[in-house]
């Protein structure tokens, strides 16, 4: 699968708090928290972001809170692929289990450039920059709940038995 | 092959000998937790997957913890949706508002974690069992739906790193200092995917409501697990509590472990993390005034008696600082009656603290003590992350439950030594 966007860019340690603060979790609707993705981080974000966009951040993407309307607000919000120099284990483990697609690596992007992520290949090309950059396929085990479409889906045909 | 204490649980979890760090497993889990935010998207998730039983009501628990009691119409109906849940899936142990108490506190003290067991929680600090032996870790509302269906979750192995400790605290030092001092040290993801495996002639002087704070804020560290050892404490704290018979593991002697940290309790002094990350510590040395709008006591954190107590302890005959607010917070109701019987409660009402029903209300920014732009909060929580307890520009300082009564006595952040 191909993803095209283009990058929004942010720091290490963006954390859950700010990806969907917590006085928005009185409910569960992905399109109410949605329209309230990144606001106490970047409050331009929502008017900035077009479908298919791709968050490039630093280190420890989503720390804090195993609040998986993280993810979902992100996914919701049209973002098509997080790309990080590193996880928060909880974050990327919803990550897998609702589907949004999210890839570790260090590399140099700007706000605004087009980026090419082929999930597949393991590659993705900064298109503005010509960089390109390879980045390793997930462990098999979780390959199989993604292709299974989530964890729930995978649990329900035995995949991961 | 030599095997973590962490490693030798989940190795009994899914039937299997021996287990390496990376490895991916099913396993068999012995408790599934969710809370008010966490259990409606899990609800949503297990019935959109078309699931009908739950594997066993009696080995899920669901917590109306956050934004209870209900903050307003929205919270309402989340809590609603659960307690129906609750019933249609006959899960007896949903605590609501009147036996309720702040999740991590509450299943430690009736018993529903024992020594060797494997707990997850839609909850990031599911961590804090690991106190009790037991492997406990947070995940997010899907993995609670597979959980509550299958009675499994994926998990990877984690390599561990071990945090060996020594000595003894001193009067007003903590186990949020000794927890606050390790993630000054090694960062909020210095233990990413990791085990910090606790070990050493410290631990047994480290009281129970330590360990569990200790083990509270592993995730801070970017941690999978914080665990200890068990020992007669742990024994004597699941015997009171009603919890199964322990199964007692221990790391090998030969253990690998990623790296080794070594803490010298007696030498810890009182440590406040600055704003916004909880790795930001510093030690009394190394700031000047910084003066403060309210003051919170409570939490999965520091909301246990022994919090109270030395909260009480400097409050007592003392008034809260003119243009302070100060929020007392106990856990849970049993802690609520034991601070009623111990005359905490009026310690706390006489220095003009305002004392509320147990809710995690202002640690997440839910309700119970929003700051206002600009506002600065000592707060013995665990989390100082922008806008965590209000407006992107207010600002949480986290401490100990000593830290916080002082400050709140002087108005600025203080240790109980600046009251003499
Ligand atoms: S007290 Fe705070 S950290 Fe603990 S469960 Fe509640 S919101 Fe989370």
């Amino acid at each position: 699968m191909q993803l095209n966007g283009n990058a929004l860019c942010y720091g290490d340690n963006v954390d859950t708090d700010v990806i969907i603060p917590a006085r928005y979790l009185n409910t569960s609707d992905p399109k109410e928290l949605a329209s309230h993705c990144m606001e106490d981080i970047d409050p331009d974000f929502l008017q900035k972001v077009k479908p298919g966009d791709i968050i490039v951040a630093g280190s420890n993407f989503g720390c804090g809170s195993s609040r998986e309307h993280a993810p979902l607000a992100i996914k919701t919000a049209g973002i098509s692929c997080v790309v990080a120099k590193s996880f928060a284990r909880i974050f990327y483990r919803n990550a897998i289990n609702i589907g949004l697609p999210i890839i570790v690596c260090d590399g140099q992007f700007a706000n605004g450039d087009a980026l090419t992520v082929d999930l597949a290949a393991g590659t993705l090309q900064n298109q503005t920059t010509g960089e390109s950059y390879a980045f390793p396929p997930f462990p098999e085990f979780l390959q199989k709940i993604i292709t299974a479409g989530g964890l729930m889906n995978a649990m329900a045909g035995g995949d991961i038995a | 092959m030599p095997m973590t204490m962490t490693q030798k649980i989940l190795a009994a979890h899914c039937g299997r000998e021996t287990l390496a760090a990376g490895e991916m497993i099913l396993a068999d889990t012995d408790l599934v937790l969710g809370n008010d935010i966490t259990s409606p998207v899990a609800i949503n998730e297990f019935r959109k997957a078309g699931c009908d039983c739950v594997f066993d009501g009696g080995k899920i628990a669901l917590v109306m913890d956050h934004f209870t009691p209900n903050k307003d119409i929205k919270a309402a109906e989340q809590t609603k949706k659960v307690r129906e849940f609750a019933n249609e899936k006959n899960i007896p142990n949903f605590f609501d508002v009147g036996d309720m108490g702040v999740e991590h506190a509450l299943l430690p003290e009736r018993g529903m974690v024992t020594a060797g067991d494997l707990v997850i929680g839609a909850d990031s600090h599911t961590c804090t069992y690991g106190a009790l032996g037991a492997f406990s870790s947070g995940v997010g509302s899907t993995d609670m739906a597979a959980a509550m269906a299958y009675g499994k979750v994926w998990l990877r192995v984690p390599s561990a790193i071990q945090v060996r400790l020594t000595g003894k605290l001193r009067k007003h030092v903590s186990g949020k200092d000794v927890i606050l001092h390790l993630i000054r040290l090694i960062g909020v993801d210095g233990a990413l995917y990791e085990s910090l495996e606790f070990t050493g002639d410290g631990v047994a002087a480290l009281t129970m409501d330590d360990r569990l704070c200790i083990c509270n804020m592993a995730i801070e560290a970017g941690g999978k697990n914080g665990i200890f050892p068990v020992d007669e404490q742990t024994l004597a704290f699941l015997s009171e509590a009603g919890a199964n018979p322990p199964r007692v593991f221990a790391a090998d002697a030969d253990a690998a472990y990623s790296r080794v940290i070594d803490i010298d309790l007696s030498a810890l002094e009182s440590v406040v993390a600055f704003p916004h990350l909880p790795e930001n510590g510093k030690t009394f040395a190394e700031f000047g005034d910084v003066p403060i709008d309210q003051v919170v006591v409570g939490s999965c954190t520091n909301g246990r008696i022994s919090d109270l107590r030395e909260a009480a302890e400097i409050l007592k005959g003392r008034k809260v600082a003119k243009g302070v607010r100060a929020l007392i917070i106990p856990a849970t109701q049993k802690i609520w009656l034991q601070a009623v019987k111990e005359g905490l409660m009026e310690i706390f009402v006489a220095a003009g603290c305002a004392v509320s029903t147990p809710t995690c209300g202002p640690c997440l920014g839910g309700h119970m003590g929003i700051l206002a732009k600009g506002e600065r909060c000592v707060a013995t929580t665990n989390r100082n992350f922008v806008g965590r307890m209000g407006d992107p520009q207010s600002e949480v300082y986290l401490a100990s439950p000593a830290v916080a009564a002082a400050s709140a006595v002087l108005g600025k952040i203080a240790n109980p030594g600046m009251l003499d």
